[in-house]
């Protein structure tokens, strides 16, 4: 099953690369991995999203705990919650192609944020199925490039994931 | 206020710490270190021939005294020499400190003469690793360091120094801390008392029950609980290769220590149980056998300081998190303010099946008229050293043997590399015994595979008058690797066999110490007394032992627990 871990992290160099050493060494899957600092500037918050049985994903959360970095942890697919990724995505955008993609790109709440005579850049956010739908709907042939950030992450309501 | 450079803040915080004893070899960037050491008198420093033994050294140490080892080496070759040893403790989880001098922070990145990432090549097999980025924080880091090394579930940690924070003229204020405090750790302290309660009157009620205990008995100081409870519930218990000692093994209630190489009893009442109380331990592959036929009708009690142990390879029916010693001293308190009592005639059924089994193999092995088993050598040792010795040992048959026919009755004295299974492990290990145990017997059990690997050591020996007896089990081939190859692969016997070994008597003699060959069987045991009686003397004993020899019981790969060799010929 597909899960989104929350990670708040002593925000140190090396702190990082224990955290996706970790992933390697003991075989389980990253799918996706964003870091950024957050409101406090000694800590991290880091998404990751993997996929496993439920005894891997125990075993991962137990094993991301006992690094001496991580102050804390959730899964945020235990509860409801709230997913976002953004992508960035170069289209050609010629002739009647054009009208079509920007009807595409309304339809999916997107924007176009550049353009030339053969070119749109679309930006685009929600959850990941959001985005692989979008890239369907327009068509791979159109795609000249696609950059996605992975996963951020929160729960919903009240919970909050601090120190 | 007093001001000290960052290499005699290093040197100091170490005093602080309590340190007695440094293992290891001096180079470029470790230098400034070296002066301040060489400044002062507390801190002792043992100069070994290469830092794999300085870290086994270390290890021995901490093994034996329960207190965390430390390790001072150079960048580059020094530090990735020191990995084997460092993965060596990570997989036994022993306290320990390593210090790596690091090229200048100013140059890390450009490929600096000697610079290894040692951060990023050591972050696999350690708890944790830190650099220090000013000298200010040496002390910090230092407190740190062994704070984590030897608190929750020990292990290694690795400090990186690069050299331009120790440089001598640049002084700072020196301030120990007292207390280290890290919000994102703090191992567990207790046990969930609900739990250890389910635990208990699962405990009472059992029919079938077994104690599985670990090396985490031992880590955690815990064997007078253990063997309090033991005794008082009446349970049979078993241990792993880690654990030996945790529990007497002269004991009735001891069955032996159990998994691959384990006795017949302990593996049947495994299996046959119906509870298990695993503490300590880690149901490893060496252990459970195939985890799918794992002891079908035991429900488990797994008491474990570290939360990733507890249903990482068997699923846990109750898990406690927390101490050994703690959990254990509160289920002796529920024991004893108990209604219940254990079931009597159950257990006495259980223990009247027990018995059997015991009965039914027993260790035997055939004996020779004129070749010297292995196990004899073994059995005689521990009859002249009454059980009583540290006994270290590198990896193979010899230490299989070791730890089936030396029975020992104390935590700590059974000293060898369970979870990694270094070769070369033995003598270095032995060494950290001895200096800290000057009138312990101190034995390492070898093979002539195993003792090469690190047998530059008799040089550091000589030096520091280490007196160790080391007990070379001579059957000339890698034991271990011949006995799979006999079973598995026909008897190809490819790169097992050991030709042109030294002449290990005049080697002995080369670096100072005294060299003894047996190779009769009558002679076993009168040169073995002798040997003993060369207090003062490192004597390293070659004993022609039978060329042929395989170690039983052993498992049935990917079978049970109870599936087993018990001979070359038998098999349940
Ligand atoms: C450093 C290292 N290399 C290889 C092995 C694999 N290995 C396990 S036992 C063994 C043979 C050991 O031979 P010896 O020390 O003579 O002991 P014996 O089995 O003959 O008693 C080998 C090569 C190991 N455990 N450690
Ligand atoms: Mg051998």
């Amino acid at each position: 099953m597909r899960r989104i871990i929350s990670v708040l992290l002593e925000n140190e160099p090396g702190a990082l690369s224990r955290v996706v050493g970790l992933f390697s060494q003991r075989n389980y899957n990253i799918e996706t991995l964003t870091v950024a600092p957050t409101e406090d500037e000694t800590l991290s918050r880091l998404t990751v999203t993997t996929t496993g049985s439920d005894k891997v994903i125990e075993q991962i959360t137990k094993q991301l705990n006992k690094l001496i970095e991580v102050v804390k942890l959730v899964d945020l697919t235990e509860g409801s919650h709230i997913e976002r990724e953004l992508m960035l995505v170069k289209l050609k955008a010629t002739g009647s192609q054009r009208a079509e993609i920007k009807r595409t790109v309304d339809i999916f709440r997107g924007q176009i944020v550049d353009v030339t005579s053969s070119v749109y850049t679309v930006q685009l956010a929600g959850d990941s199925d959001k985005l692989d739908g979008f890239i369907q709907a327009v068509g791979t042939s159109g795609v000249l490039e696609v950059v996605r950030t992975g996963v951020s992450g929160i729960a919903r309501g009240e919970k909050v994931l601090s120190l | 206020m007093e001001l000290l450079s960052g290499a005699d803040m290093l040197i100091r915080s170490l005093q602080d710490e309590g340190i007695e004893y440094i293992y290891g070899y001096p180079g470029g960037a470790a230098l400034h270190i070296y002066d301040a050491l060489f400044r002062q008198d507390k801190v002792k420093h043992i100069l070994v021939r290469h830092e794999q033994a300085a870290v086994h050294m270390a290890d021995g140490y901490a093994r034996a005294t329960g207190k965390p080892g430390t390790v001072l080496v150079t960048s580059g070759p020094g530090a990735t020499n020191t990995i084997t040893g460092i993965a060596t403790a990570f997989m036994d989880s022993i306290p320990m400190v390593v210090l790596c001098g690091q090229v200048a922070s100013t140059l890390i990145g450009e490929d600096a003469f000697q610079e290894t990432d040692m951060i990023g090549v050591s972050r696999p097999v350690v708890k944790h690793n830190l650099s220090v980025r000013h000298p200010e924080e040496i002390p910090e880091v230092i407190r740190k360091a062994y704070y984590i090394a030897s608190t929750g579930r020990p292990g290694p940690v690795v400090v990186d120094i690069p050299k331009d924070m120790t440089t001598p003229n640049e002084r700072y204020e020196y301030v120990f801390p007292k207390k280290i405090k890290l919000r994102s750790y703090n191992p567990a302290i207790r046990g969930h008392a609900g739990q250890i309660k389910k635990a208990v009157d699962m405990l009472l009620a059992a029919k079938r029950p077994i104690i599985y205990a670990g090396g985490g008995v031992i880590l955690g100081k815990a064997s007078g609980q253990l063997t309090e409870l033991v005794r008082m519930l009446g349970h049979p218990i078993t241990n792993t290769l880690m654990g030996i000692g945790c529990y007497p093994a002269s004991d009735k209630q001891h069955l032996g220590w159990l998994g691959m190489h384990g006795t017949y009893e302990s593996n049947m009442a495994m299996h046959h149980s119906d509870l298990i109380l695993c503490v300590g331990a880690r149901f490893d592959d060496r252990v459970t056998n195939a985890t799918e036929k794992f002891c079908p009708g035991a429900r488990i009690v797994h008491i474990d300081i570290d939360p990733a142990s507890i249903s990482k390879t068997i699923d846990a029916d109750v898990p406690i998190v927390g101490p050994v010693d703690a959990v254990l001293k509160e289920m002796i308190t529920l024991v004893k303010e108990s209604k219940e009592k254990p079931d009597a005639d159950a257990l006495a059924s259980w223990w009247r099946q027990i018995e059997e089994w015991r009965a039914f193999h027993g260790m035997r092995y055939e004996t020779s008229p004129d070749v010297i088993k292995p196990q004899e050598v073994i059995e005689t040792l521990c009859r002249l050293t009454k059980g009583e010795a540290f006994v270290t040992s590198d990896v193979g048959q010899h230490q299989m043997f070791a730890a089936q026919y030396y029975k020992f009755d104390k935590p700590n004295r059974w000293i060898n590399s369970g979870g990694l299974g270094t070769m070369g492990f033995g003598l270095p290990a032995a060494m950290g015994v001895k200096l800290t145990h000057p009138d312990d017997e101190v034995l390492c059990i070898t093979g002539e595979g195993s003792i090469q690997m690190n047998i530059q050591e008799l040089s550091t020996c000589n030096q520091y008058n280490l007196p160790v007896k080391i007990i070379n089990l001579n059957n000339q081939a890698l034991g271990m690797v011949k006995q799979w190859q006999d079973m598995n692969y026909e008897s190809r016997h490819s790169q097992s066999y050991m030709e042109s070994l030294p002449d290990f008597i005049k080697l002995a003699e080369a670096y100072g110490h005294v060299g003894v060959r047996i190779d009769r069987k009558e002679d076993l045991e009168t040169k073995l007394k002798e040997v003993l009686a060369m207090k003062d003397k490192l004597v390293f004993v070659d004993i022609y032992v039978d060329r042929f020899e395989h170690v039983y019981p052993m498992q049935v790969a990917r079978g049970s627990m109870k599936d087993m060799w018990l001979s070359k010929t038998e098999r349940v």
